[in-house]
């Protein structure tokens, strides 16, 4: 049970959105700007990806299913794909820049300051541009956010995986800013 | 030096806002609702919690632009600000401040390391849902803006004066997104 009184059933930062819609919209508008906008170099895959990878490295339940099922469904791959990334992402089979990209993201979760010029300049000769570079310093910040407001105010998760993956064709084609928080996967828009 | 091509004499996110005003704008709009919105908790004292989210995140330029937003926000009682920075515990704010501070203080952490303990103390201090969800999400959005300023090592004035300026800025205008200047 949450912490506070949502006044709902939702899981996650659903409750949290439906209780405090002020602040969804924003939220929302980041997360679509970062992870659903086709104006980026990065594919989707790979910016749910770094958001994945973060949510776990933060022990974050609740996100690191939800954005990993997403990376699952953009990657076209199985979930055991994902868990090796987020488990060890520099002995996963993906490209050297993402590698390269994920380091960043693990050094911006422990803190801005660790994040070093060395990273940066690996980064940037496997081909990653200052553009790049920016959006995976901010998902990363932003998932030491989302993870935070998400077990900060003790929501909870279904532990079903599944349900997570099940999830994922919707969001996919919805996107982030015009979320429905109450809105469930039906036979049509399940994979 | 910024990790990234960025305009070189602006501060902190406000270069990094207009490298990417896309993001920028949510960003900003994130701040004012949270800061300056509707909420139980007085523009003070949200800026006092951005400040000490920010000063245990070892942000320089979050703490001190934050910090100087608190004082002016605080008017006569400014020395609060670095009282509750110096010695959060032992500063002469109310039990119930101290309570949320403490919740935001174990956000900044991780967000599962809050108890239902500390929960329970800022309820029967008087604090309510929307008091604790502002706080969390407050000390949570620092946890972004902190490593987002830092971890593309942006441009962080070390001269005091300059936050004095931000800070009056920020408590009279709050959060508007930079323009590009031609």
């Amino acid at each position: 049970m949450a912490h506070i009184h949502l006044n709902n059933q939702l899981p996650g930062i659903r409750g949290l959105m439906a209780f405090s819609p002020e602040t969804e919209k924003p939220l929302n508008d980041l997360a679509e700007i970062l992870l659903h906008d086709d104006n980026n170099s990065l594919t989707r895959g790979e910016r749910e990806m770094i958001g994945a990878y973060v949510s776990s490295q933060n022990d974050c339940f609740y996100c690191q299913n939800v954005h990993g099922a997403l990376a699952q469904y953009y990657f076209q791959c199985d979930m055991q794909l994902i868990d090796a990334i987020k488990s060890n992402p520099l002995s996963a089979p993906i490209s050297e820049k993402l590698k390269a990209l994920l380091t960043i993201a693990g050094s911006v979760q422990k803190g801005g300051k660790y994040v070093t010029a060395e990273q940066i300049e690996n980064a940037r000769k496997l081909g990653a541009s200052d553009k790049e570079i920016h959006d995976t310093v901010l998902i990363a910040a932003a998932f030491c956010m989302f993870n935070r407001y998400v077990d900060g105010l003790g929501t909870w998760a279904p532990q079903d995986r599944q349900l997570y993956i099940d999830r994922a064709k919707m969001r996919a084609e919805d996107g982030y800013s015009k979320m429905d928080v109450t809105k469930e996967p039906t036979t049509t828009n399940l994979k | 030096m910024a990790y990234i091509e960025i305009e070189k004499d602006l501060p902190g996110i406000r270069s990094l806002v207009l490298f990417r005003p896309e993001t920028g704008k949510p960003l900003y709009e994130l701040a004012q609702i949270l800061l300056r919105g509707n909420s139980p908790l007085t523009e003070a004292e949200r800026e006092l919690i951005a400040a000490y989210v920010s000063y245990r995140n070892d942000c320089f330029f979050c703490m001190s632009s934050h910090a100087a937003a608190s004082r002016c926000l605080y008017g006569n009682n400014s020395h609060i600000v670095d009282e509750v920075l110096k010695d959060m515990q032992h500063a002469p704010v109310s039990d119930k401040l101290k309570s949320l501070l403490h919740i935001a203080g174990k956000v900044q952490i991780l967000g599962n390391q809050v108890t239902p303990e500390d929960i329970t103390a800022a309820r029967e201090l008087g604090a309510n849902d929307r008091e604790i969800h502002d706080t969390v999400l407050i000390a949570a959005t620092f946890s972004m803006f902190n490593r987002y300023v830092d971890g593309l090592a942006s441009f962080t004035p070390k001269d005091p004066a300059a936050y004095e300026e931000m800070g009056k800025r920020m408590s009279e205008k709050g959060y508007v997104l930079p323009q590009k200047t031609i």
